[in-house]
């Protein structure tokens, strides 16, 4: 029924499977969920669901003081026909349907933004071209919500590509109607000194596919919350991720899957290379199968790949069970490292030291990067790669 | 002809905040077409020749020469070393996660030959290698060394032998931890590439059980960081029967 498997290497990895009557995922958060930034107090930084992110890099994200300026990020939609592309206001319906703000970084950005993107697919409408939202940081603050809803059956490839330099807070909310399928890629492809700091809530609808792959490369601090619920039976997640962490920054992954529905899949893959000093990476992957989730079937997964001395993971996996009637549960958690070992091994049969570490990082990424299905997100995630790699070579 | 000629070779290692030497004038000349085994007790150092041939990290080269053909083995890195064409089966292989056997190969022999070997002929040359040392197709697809048996590991040094074709082989202790079935397998591998007369055989062992299957023509024992004795097939006879008792002594007392 419920199997763990942690095989720890690297710095940290712990990992838990509870059988509570309470919900420790809950009550580790230090408020409950609201969309008022008052109901949060200003974290300290010994909160569980802050311990590992330095505060002080916020840039006030946390505390208040960060106040959005006019040339924060520049967002442009581009949607093929049949898509409706809306700029609303606070007061619109659909904002906030998918979750609520779990922390306050999330709620000051509820509370602060002005308008809110809304990106519609209508029913039955079946795209072959990927929706593209380009969020290119200009410099300032900013705080943003997104919304995008996929009505019964409809089909659809989003892209969201963060580029430049901002101090960024947002939600994004993903609506899958009935049998919907959505695929969202995230990346965060920032210039060095952006702070991105955003929750993710999707809604899946009854027998809904969604799939997110988030892909984080660039920025001081990075720090995402992708979340599921269901709406109804049937619905299927898939979370992917990967990450390749540099010499000073800090790249937060925090998902969770509220398995609150019957007979509901996910499926959690999450990868990282972290190399230099003071790269931080820090996943923490909670799965709650809720008493009435008979029939779940959940899987999930943190890899990590240290390629030099000086970086740290923190992986934590947390499948919480309250009903043994389910198909199946696990999870994983392994931080390896790229050893002189290895490099020896390598280059004794013949192998260039540049092309060892090649040829193990892009094996480390290949599995995952074929799931994405988007093939120049495939092709550009690669050559990311290899950039990165060539940074730490030369 | 080629020819890895080791002139008075010493080697130090850090151990304990202490630089300790470990080989103490190494002289060798290994040729091509010959096939040396080189025994010893454990911690004559014998590895340590292994490994610094290769060019390993851990160890510093502190005085002598070794020369591939003339070439000076010790300013080349690691991978020059093994393109020149010296080739170390390791006695432990490291795991390499995320990297398959066939990729790896592939790699490694592209680096190895100056080109990337054509697909179609190579992914035959790589299945009859495997077919020969009873090694599954699925292995292929495996990462490298990664959940490997020990036999495995050993049979998967000993695939690379026979794809890379060096001029020298270095075999340090591919006898140990295998049963006789795969002794004989990986023997069987090791005679298949001598027979070619392209390479030049360093057989590292402790144990005579190896040489039953490949037969030396030159014996050298190991003591004390150094050759204590040299001789033909017939030294082997001798140490299966008085093992390493008499160099032991030697060494102590030197």
């Amino acid at each position: 029924m419920a199997e763990a498997q942690n095989s720890p290497v690297g710095s940290t990895t712990a990992g838990a499977i509870a059988v509570a009557a309470e919900s420790t995922v809950a009550t580790r958060m230090s408020a409950p969920p609201s969309f008022a930034v008052t109901d949060f107090p200003v974290p300290h930084g010994r909160e569980e669901e802050w311990r590992f992110t330095p505060l002080e890099r916020l840039r006030g994200l946390h505390d208040g003081t960060a106040v959005a300026t006019g040339e924060g990020v520049k967002v442009d939609v581009e949607a093929p026909e049949g898509v409706t592309v809306e700029l609303v206001g606070r007061e619109d319906a659909r904002l906030g349907r998918a979750g609520t703000p779990v922390d306050r970084v999330a709620a000051q950005a509820y509370s602060a933004f002005e308008q809110a993107g809304v990106v519609t697919v209508p029913k039955e409408t079946v795209l072959t071209e990927p929706i593209r939202i380009a969020v290119h940081g200009e410099g300032g603050v900013a705080f943003g919500h997104q919304v995008i809803e996929l009505g019964a059956f409809a089909e659809a490839v989003v892209v969201i590509d963060h580029t430049g330099d901002a101090v960024l807070a947002a939600n994004v909310d993903y609506l899958l109607g009935d049998g919907a399928k959505l695929t969202v890629v995230s990346v965060q492809d920032w210039d060095d000194k952006a702070v991105h700091v955003a929750q993710h809530n999707a809604l899946i609808g009854r027998d809904a596919s969604f799939k997110s792959v988030v892909v984080t490369f660039g920025g001081d601090v990075v720090r995402l919350h992708p979340r599921v619920t269901y709406a109804g039976p049937g619905g299927e997640a898939e979370l992917l991720g990967v990450y390749f962490t540099d010499a000073g920054q800090h790249q937060e992954h925090r998902l969770l899957v509220d398995h609150n529905t019957p007979h509901c899949k996910s499926n959690v893959v999450y990868k990282g290379a972290l190399q230099g000093d003071d790269a931080h990476a820090v996943w923490i992957g909670d799965v709650l199968i809720e008493a009435k989730a008979e029939g779940t079937d959940t899987y999930e997964m943190n890899r990590n790949l240290v390629l030099t001395d000086g970086a740290r993971v923190d992986s934590v996996p947390n499948l919480e069970i309250e009903t043994g009637e389910i198909v199946g549960a696990g999870h994983a958690s392994a931080t390896g490292r790229f050893d002189d070992e290895q490099l020896f091994y390598l280059m004794a049969r013949g192998i260039p030291e540049h092309d060892a570490r090649r040829l193990v990082v892009r094996g480390f990424f290949a599995e995952l990067v074929q799931q994405i299905g988007v093939p120049d997100i495939e092709e550009r995630l690669i050559a990311r790669i290899e950039e990165e790699l060539e940074a730490s070579v030369a | 002809m080629a020819t890895l000629e080791i002139r008075d070779l010493h080697v130090t290692v850090e151990a304990d905040n202490a630089t300790k030497e470990i080989l103490k004038g190494v002289d060798l000349t290994v040729k091509q077409g010959e096939t040396h085994a080189i025994m010893g007790p454990n911690g004559s150092g014998k590895s340590t020749l292994a490994y610094s041939l290769a060019g390993h990290p851990k160890y510093t080269i502190t005085s002598g020469t070794v020369l591939l053909d003339g070439e000076d083995v010790l300013e080349m890195s690691v991978d020059e070393r093994a393109r020149a064409g010296l080739f170390l089966a390791m006695q432990y292989p490291v795991e390499v996660p995320g990297v398959s056997v066939s990729n790896f190969l592939r790699t490694s022999a592209t680096a190895v030959r100056g080109e990337a070997p054509k697909l179609r002929t190579w992914v035959k040359e790589v299945r009859e290698a495997m077919e020969r040392l009873n090694m599954d197709p699925s292995f292929a697809e495996r990462n490298v060394n990664e959940g490997f048996s020990g036999g495995e590991k050993k049979r998967h040094e000993i695939l690379q032998l026979e794809l890379l074709k060096p001029k020298v082989a270095i075999l340090d202790e591919t006898d140990s931890g295998l049963d006789v079935d795969a002794l004989r397998i990986v023997s069987e591998g090791v005679n298949r590439v001598r027979e070619t007369g392209e390479v030049g055989t360093l057989l590292i062992t402790h144990y005579t059980r190896i040489l039953r299957y490949i037969k030396p023509d030159h014996v050298h024992v190991f003591a004390d960081g150094r050759i204590a004795e040299s001789g033909g097939p017939e030294l082997a006879d001798k140490l299966e029967n008085e093992g390493y008792e008499a160099y032991v002594k030697g060494g102590a007392s030197a």
